[in-house]
């Protein structure tokens, strides 16, 4: 992409040029991230409802869609509760911790080839640092709401998430020994240069990801910390109004970071599937289908809808939406350099959409793990399998470049040693029974 | 409904024993000759409580004699009253005669007799597949039998709190369904709700009750 | 004898220096299942001692029993154990028929053998999905209440109403089956099988749910007759006692159906219990609705019920245990003692013993494995 403020660059001061691309960049994603944030709500309520034998929200606009601004918009005016005895500076600053630490992140993500609000040369080590600082806000909120519950919910959440930080920098480690460099964009470039994504030579690592990024996220089957029907609401019970959406929002944010991370330090980022086969690549073609599929979709549901009167404007935006979708698709068929510029995010977002869509599902499938359960699968199983499986991919490396033997086969057999050392953990005994009064009595 | 087709049958049918005489169209003609008595239609087997004296009932009266009372059979269920010696006759009977599972254990009232209360020990022995009903007659106090059956504990808290029957020996005898404080035992017959604790009511709730 | 500690508790100090801390649970709280209260003495998360507090929903319902003549006190039997509404009525119609003397004609059995049966189903349903709930697993509630849903459109089709039934009368039954009646439970029970085994997919091989529930809330077998709990909590710790086939009543002794047995008394075995009750009792109904004899539905009680002097007890297979009546009538139209043996109440003194050792997180899945319903608790 060239730079948009190339022609504007005559009329304004030297020093401001270089911040305007970057500034740019950081008012799309800001935004984006934004909307993409609140829209996840509205998908997991969907996704869940009809898992779930029901069909969530339907009513504020045509399918529920205008849910998110609706509840943006209640929370916004609530009655902002501080509660007595609380620490209202620390109370007030958690939450923005929380959302601070989340988006922060996406300065580094690459988004595309030429998108990318800054490479830094330590991008991963950056990323993975300021994710940590959101555990500060879950412990600060949990303290300073000056009650037992939210006290209990905060410390749990924050040992849970210092056990799990360490299993998922182990599975980035080993992103990073095949890539060579820590920058985001170098790991993309590198899963480029190999032509095989990293995901299919390090499928351990990337399970171990996935697994830490839920606990990192305290999603189920690891959101004890959280869960209802316990300690009510965990470190979050004392938070209402505005305050209660921006940690909302900063939870689903981290869990589009994670994803983020996950999608470029594994699949490849934004990169197309199997880019390197030629006879593919009418796949570039998806995003017309995509849209096509949307302005369909809309366009059969609104025949569906009643006729009264008053579903009159749902009618209408569902319409109006199918419309927008169609000249999306139409205009993405006809203008080849636009849809060659969008290959990279539309591969990005849908990556990452994937994995939004695991969480979900997750959440509504297992059960929960008790605290004790979840530290114990941290610290016995997923930490000795994740060391391991950087020491076979550090195995795996030598024998394809000191003795020349085929990429990925060598590091499948690092992945085949790390499976070994993985089954003979799991065949230990499994968490020792907590002693009983009366058993045999 | 039911009583229309007793009628309806009673009527044709001439009383047994009684003169064989065609049954008179006209209901007053058959009023004034002689009124047809009735015939509980169909005869019920007479139903109520009848002395019992089976093996068990033997055993119990060989061991402990006095201290057992009457034992009866109601309702295909045997029952035998308990004067004294509780505690040993449910050690006798948990042990010996296997009533391992204490069912129930509860209370009724007879306010105008002396003893006034009869404490309900329901028991069923599982190798038997057999009830036992006791029946215990106590005045104010009572001894407890959760050094028998562990299970009675709540039971009796129950009735101490329904009844105001002192259960001795119980670990923990407080009351379990009204507060902790509350005046009255609501069970008694002689307890209704004008005679409630409105003053603990008034205190914790702040309503007048009892009204 | 083993000694009970129902007794208050002060907080001790342990051996680290560390306090031990109460934390109470409900009345109002997610998970007890009503206005339950818990107290509990923690040491860190392990829970040291734990007291139950009841009496939130105490309406006075055997006191109310001394004041109304028998059918009059029919309705209120359902307000007990609301979820399971048609079993405390069918418990309540035979004893005072027991009492009377009388029998309801067979055409009456089967129907509120069919009744009962899908009473339990629903019961089962119902606990399935919160149990799973408070556990964590969010999805089987909505398939649960799915099932239960059909069996309460019939339950409104039969008697009108859904929860509190008042489907039975003293001798009999009020209403005929309606049209339809035997195709709509054959029905259901077609899809029923195919569900059960959709719960099972969820829940019984997933390695979270067994972590969460095998070995947890032991109770012996001995400890289990000891404090009188019935149910499947007695069958979990491998009791082979059910009182449809130690003592039969309505139609059971003309059906074909096993009692599941658990063998270690966790809350794992009792699940898989209550899974199979359920399988068995759709057993139950296909026999039944195959062969619900002609004839009467209300034996000839008369309309007013005044039965003999005398006591009675008598006891049926509720789902959650053993549900007795004892009733003393003095001959008049009202009853003079009448009592409610609540399997809630007995079951739940167990809690105490079996929430020991065990953490926090652990409670909460206890009192769902027990399976309470507030309203039989308390009455």
């Amino acid at each position: 992409m060239t730079n948009p403020f190339d022609i504007l660059a005559p009329y304004l001061p030297d020093v401001l040029e270089p911040f305007l691309l970057p500034l740019l960049q950081i008012g799309v994603v800001f935004l984006g991230l934004s909307l993409i944030v609140a829209y996840i709500v509205y998908a997991e309520r969907k996704i869940l409802a009809h898992m779930q034998v029901r069909l969530g929200p339907m009513r504020v606009g045509p399918h529920g869609l205008l849910q998110p601004i609706a509840d943006g918009l209640k929370l916004l005016l609530k009655e902002d509760i501080i509660p007595r005895g609380a620490d209202s500076f620390i109370f007030w600053l958690a939450p923005v911790l929380s959302v601070m630490a989340a988006f922060t992140g996406f300065a580094l993500i690459p988004f595309a080839d030429n998108f990318i609000v800054t490479d830094v040369n330590v991008g991963l080590l950056f990323v993975v640092g300021i994710s940590s600082l959101g555990i500060y806000g879950i412990i600060l909120g949990g303290w300073s709401s000056n009650s037992h519950y939210p006290l209990l919910g905060a410390l749990r959440s924050a040992a849970q998430l210092v056990s799990y930080e360490v299993a998922l920098g182990f599975a980035l480690v080993s992103a990073l020994l095949l890539s060579g460099t820590l920058s985001m964009r170098g790991i993309v470039e590198a899963q480029i240069a190999h032509g095989v994504w990293f995901v299919f030579v390090q499928p351990v690592a990337f399970f171990i990801l996935f697994v830490a990024a839920i606990a990192e996220t305290n999603r189920n089957p690891f959101d004890l910390p959280e869960a209802e029907s316990e300690l009510v609401a965990g470190f979050h019970t004392e938070y209402s109004g505005f305050r209660f959406s921006l940690y909302f929002l900063g939870e689903y944010a981290a869990m589009v970071l994670v994803s983020s991370i996950a999608v470029t330090l594994f699949l490849g980022g934004w990169t197309r599937p199997f880019q390197s086969w030629a006879w593919l690549d009418s796949l570039k073609y998806m995003p017309v289908a995509l849209f096509a599929f949307a302005a369909y979709w809309c366009v059969v549901h609104e025949r569906r809808m009643p006729r009264a009167p008053e579903w009159r404007w749902q009618r209408l935006m569902l319409l109006g939406l199918g419309g927008g979708a169609a000249v999306l698709a139409v205009g993405f068929a006809a203008l080849p350099p636009v849809l060659n510029a969008i290959q990279g995010v539309f591969w990005f977002l849908i990556k990452v959409c994937g994995f939004l869509y695991g969480f979900i599902w997750f959440r509504g499938t297992f059960p929960r793990y008790r605290f004790d359960q979840l530290m114990r699968l941290g610290w016995h199983y997923m930490i000795p399998v994740a060391i391991a499986n950087t020491l076979f991919c550090g195995v795996g490396l030598v024998l394809w470049r000191s003795l020349g033997w085929n990429f990925a086969g060598s590091l499948w057999i690092g992945t085949l040693l790390t499976l070994l050392v993985a089954l003979l953990l799991a065949g230990q005994t499994e968490s020792p029974e907590p002693t009983l009064a009366g058993q045999g009595d | 409904m039911a009583d229309d087709q007793k009628k309806d049958e009673a009527q044709p049918q001439p009383p047994a024993g009684g003169a064989a005489e065609a049954p008179k169209p006209v209901a007053a003609e058959e009023k004034k000759a002689a009124p047809p008595p009735k015939p509980a239609a169909p005869a019920k087997p007479a139903i109520g409580p009848e002395p019992l004296d089976n093996e068990l009932v033997r055993r119990l009266r060989a061991r402990f004699g006095t201290a057992l009372g009457d034992a009866t059979l109601d309702r295909k269920q045997a029952i035998i009253v308990v004067r004294e010696r509780l505690i040993e006759i449910c050690e006798y009977l948990k042990a010996e005669e296997k009533f391992d599972f204490l069912t129930d254990l509860t209370a009724v009232d007879w306010f105008d007799r002396q003893p006034r209360f009869d404490v309900i020990l329901n028991l069923y022995s599982f190798p038997h597949n057999q009830r036992l009903r006791l029946k215990a007659t106590v005045g104010d106090t009572c001894p407890s039998v959760t050094g028998v059956w562990p299970g009675a504990n709540w039971l009796e808290r129950e009735c101490y709190d329904m009844f105001g029957i002192r259960f001795e020996g119980h670990p923990n005898l407080k009351r379990i369904l009204m507060p902790d404080e509350w005046k009255g035992y609501p069970l008694r017959k002689d307890y209704d709700i004008l005679k409630q604790d409105t003053d603990w009511v008034r205190e914790n709730i702040g309503i007048e009750s009892g009204q | 004898m083993a000694k009970d500690n129902g007794s208050q508790f002060g907080v001790e100090t342990t051996v680290l220096g560390a306090d031990e801390i109460i934390l109470n649970m409900g009345p109002q709280h997610p998970s007890t299942h009503g206005v339950l209260r818990v107290k509990l003495k923690l040491d860190g998360e392990k829970v040291v001692a734990s007291e139950c507090i009841i009496g939130y929903l105490h309406r006075g319902v055997e006191k109310i029993g001394e004041n109304r003549t028998y059918p009059q006190f029919a309705p209120y039997v359902d307000r007990t154990d609301y979820v399971a509404a048609v079993s405390n009525g069918l418990g309540y119609c035979e004893a005072v028929e027991k009492l009377l003397g009388a029998e309801a004609p067979p055409r009456a059995r089967w129907v509120r053998t069919i009744l009962t049966e899908l009473q339990r189903i629903a019961s089962h349903l119902l606990w399935l999905g919160t149990h799973a709930l408070d556990i964590g697993a969010i999805t089987p509630l909505f398939y649960t209440f799915r099932e239960r849903e059909e069996i309460l459109k019939i339950f409104e089709k039969y008697c009108g109403a859904r929860l509190t039934t008042h489907a039975f009368r003293i001798g009999g039954l009020q209403y005929e089956t309606y049209g339809g009646f035997e195709d709509e439970v054959k029905a259901f029970c077609r899809d029923f099988d195919k569900r059960i085994d959709e719960y099972e997919e969820l829940l019984t091989s997933n390695r979270i749910w067994v972590e969460r529930t095998r070995n947890i809330g032991v109770i012996s077998a001995e400890h289990a007759i000891a404090m009188a709990v019935s149910g499947p909590i007695l069958r979990g710790s491998g009791i082979r006692w059910d009182i449809r086939k130690a003592m039969p009543y309505a139609a059971y002794d003309q059906f074909q159906f096993d009692i599941p047995i658990g063998q270690r008394g966790d809350t794992y075995d009792r699940y898989l219990v209550r899974l199979e009750e359920m399988r068995q009792s759709r057993r139950i109904l296909l026999q039944a609705v195959e062969s619900i004899p002609e004839g009467p539905i209300l034996a000839r009680v008369g309309k007013v019920i005044k039965p003999p002097p005398g006591e009675v007890y008598h006891s049926i297979e509720a789902p959650k245990g053993e549900l007795g009546y004892y009733i003393v009538s003095d001959g008049t139209t009202q009853p003079y003692r009448l009592r409610i043996r609540p399997p809630s109440f007995i079951n739940l003194q167990a809690l105490d013993r079996m929430v020991q050792g065990h953490l926090v997180a652990d409670v909460v899945a206890i009192i769902g494995t027990i399976d309470i319903v507030l309203g039989e608790v308390d009455r």
